[in-house]
């Protein structure tokens, strides 16, 4: 089953004459229940994807959810259907890290009414599962940088969505805790939640199911994170100055001069 | 304590405040507290403490509050701790039509006389709330947030320049002008009260309603969007909420200065809260700072009395070089 679909996609960043093309016509089918890494050099428009197919971002062409075109689907219904996670979310820092991890139920809850059981639940399992429970009562601008993250990764955690998409998840993580994040992306495919994650680092990249390599706004592959035809396709998007090996059992990328 | 409790006994502290402030208020001018206690029995003493006084502390206070709410939807729905409630053109649209229609009814004496300063309070709310009408068209819609900033800076300027050549053109209305600028709480009564006061209760409704959807937006516009907030509506709902109370305020008391800047800092500095208590809050906080700051006007240099605005712009601007020091000190503004 395929969860989130993208037709013929395009999309421009910037305004009037400025305006300046970034994707150029994606063809791209993300199956259910699966990991799916978005890699690629800079510039390459990794982001502008993700923000296209999560719909908070004009473009051309169609991204199908479930099946169903993403435009026509309201705003709350959507939110319910797909969590996003956003490079540098800022602000909310007179907000406790509960408060924050409950702005995820929002999509839940009616327009004036308090939080029910089912969201205390899930903001419960979500800040534990990214291992801030313990910082409940603290204020998000009392936490340092990964600590943040962490949070806000609660937060779209809480959403409990069956899609997620998440852009450069691992900034100002530390290794122990990026570690965790894959870990915590594994277990989330693995019970049914389509996970989408734009890296820019490629070994946490490759931890995924698939992946899918993006130069100047077009797809240059899609396929398996250990297949030879993936590695290949990372070679030749970094310039040759990137080779793929195995280490312990998982793929790793070095860089050479 | 808890963010909760913390922000409860804010509230009831700022409650207690505002009614202490209310009775020494009543016991503050020319006449001294003689007044209060002659009441009773002297009509004049009566006249001055039920019609003068009384309306003017409780009319500072409501003008104070609202100007708090504004400072806290501003601050929320531009994610700038800089952003205060005059930024979408209010102000400089009330400047212009007031200069306007003081140009049109002709300067003092009569300018003070209550008559002329009831159209002067119609034109102060109509041009605060054209100002905001005009930063509106200007940026094309509510969907921008940077755009409405620039159109709000443009619209300021604009009108501001139309506002001097106003006063070039006819210079009698430069003291009546100055007065207005410096903001006053001495023309407030009972009605304006009413008005006020009447304003601020719905308006508040809808800013705390909105409180939930300021959290989500403080985590961006991105982010607010993908939790499914209709952005459009409640930016709408939040503009018309920041126009109002500032409008209203304006027309009564002039362009007071840092009230609507200052309150939701003072509050947050106190008792971080989220944006539905914080707007609360930043109403309470407003009106107390203004209702304090009216009292000091008439009591430092009694029998005489220092503009209320030039009291708040003093407060506030220590107050604001505070801010920035101790935000420098922590790594930026932003």
């Amino acid at each position: 089953m395929i969860a989130l679909e993208a037709r013929a996609l395009r999309a421009a960043l910037g305004h009037g004459s400025q305006r300046h093309p970034v994707l150029h016509g994606i063809d791209l089918r993300l199956a259910a229940g699966r990991w799916t890494s978005i890699v690629g050099p800079n510039g390459a428009g990794k982001s502008t994807l993700l923000r296209a197919l999560a719909g908070l971002l004009p473009h051309e062409g169609q991204v199908l959810l479930n099946g169903a075109v993403l435009a026509g689907s309201g705003g709350r219904a959507r939110a319910r259907q797909l969590a996003w996670l956003g490079q540098n979310e800022g602000g909310a820092d007179d907000l406790t890290v509960y408060d924050v991890a409950m702005l995820g139920r929002l999509p839940h809850r009616g327009w004036l009414a308090p939080p029910g059981a089912a969201d205390h639940a899930a903001v419960e399992r979500a800040l534990r599962a990214t291992q801030a429970w313990d910082w409940r009562t603290r204020l998000l601008g009392q936490l340092s940088g990964g600590e943040r993250q962490r949070v806000l990764l609660a937060r779209a955690l809480a959403v409990e969505a069956g899609v997620l998409l998440m852009d450069e998840p691992l900034s100002n993580l530390d290794p122990p805790h990026q570690a965790d994040w894959l870990a915590l992306a594994r277990s989330l495919a693995d019970a049914g939640s389509t996970v989408v994650s734009v890296l820019h680092e490629i070994s946490p990249a490759l931890q995924a199911d698939e992946m899918v390599v993006l130069a100047a706004g077009r797809i240059v592959h899609q396929g398996a994170c250990g297949d030879a035809a993936t590695h290949e396709a990372l070679a030749q998007v970094f310039d040759r100055r990137l080779r793929v090996r195995e280490l312990d059992g998982q793929w790793v990328a070095l860089t050479t001069q | 304590m808890s963010g909760d409790r913390r922000g409860l006994v804010l509230a009831l502290a700022l409650l207690v405040s505002a009614a202490v402030l209310l009775l020494l208020g009543a016991s503050v001018g020319s006449t001294g507290v003689e007044s209060v206690f002659t009441a009773h029995r002297d009509a004049a003493a009566w006249q001055i403490v039920w019609d003068i006084r009384l309306p003017r502390t409780l009319g500072a206070w409501a003008a104070g509050a609202l100007l708090g709410l504004a400072g806290a939807v501003a601050q929320g729905l531009f994610r700038n701790p800089l952003a205060d409630p005059y930024l979408l053109g209010s102000a400089s649209g009330a400047a212009l039509a007031v200069s306007i229609a003081l140009a049109l009814f002709g300067a003092s004496p009569y300018a003070t006389q209550w008559l002329v300063r009831l159209g002067l309070t119609g034109a102060a709310f109509g041009g605060a709330v054209a100002g905001v009408l005009l930063t509106l068209v200007l940026a094309n819609g509510v969907l921008h947030t940077l755009r409405l900033l620039l159109a709000g800076v443009i619209v300021g300027v604009v009108l501001g320049a139309a506002r001097d050549l106003v006063t070039l053109a006819v210079p009698d209305i430069l003291q009546a002008m100055q007065g207005f600028i410096l903001g006053s709480t001495g023309f407030i009564g009972w009605s304006a009260c009413g008005v006020m006061l009447g304003l601020l209760l719905p308006l508040l409704a809808v800013a705390w309603a909105l409180g939930r959807m300021l959290d989500g937006l403080a985590l961006g516009e991105a982010t607010a969007a993908s939790l499914g907030l209709p952005l459009g509506v409640m930016r709408a709902a939040l503009i018309a909420v920041l126009g109002l109370s500032t409008g209203a305020a304006v027309a009564q008391t002039g362009l007071i200065a840092f009230v609507g800047l200052a309150s939701p800092h003072l509050v947050r500095s106190i008792a971080p809260v989220p944006h539905g208590r914080l707007v609360v809050l930043a109403a309470l906080m407003g009106g107390l700072l203004l209702m304090g700051a009216d009292v000091m006007a008439r009591w430092v240099v009694a029998p005489q009395e220092l503009p209320v605005g030039v009291l708040t712009a003093v407060l506030g601007g220590t107050y604001l070089l505070w801010l920035m020091h101790r935000r420098s000190r922590r790594g930026g503004f932003a």
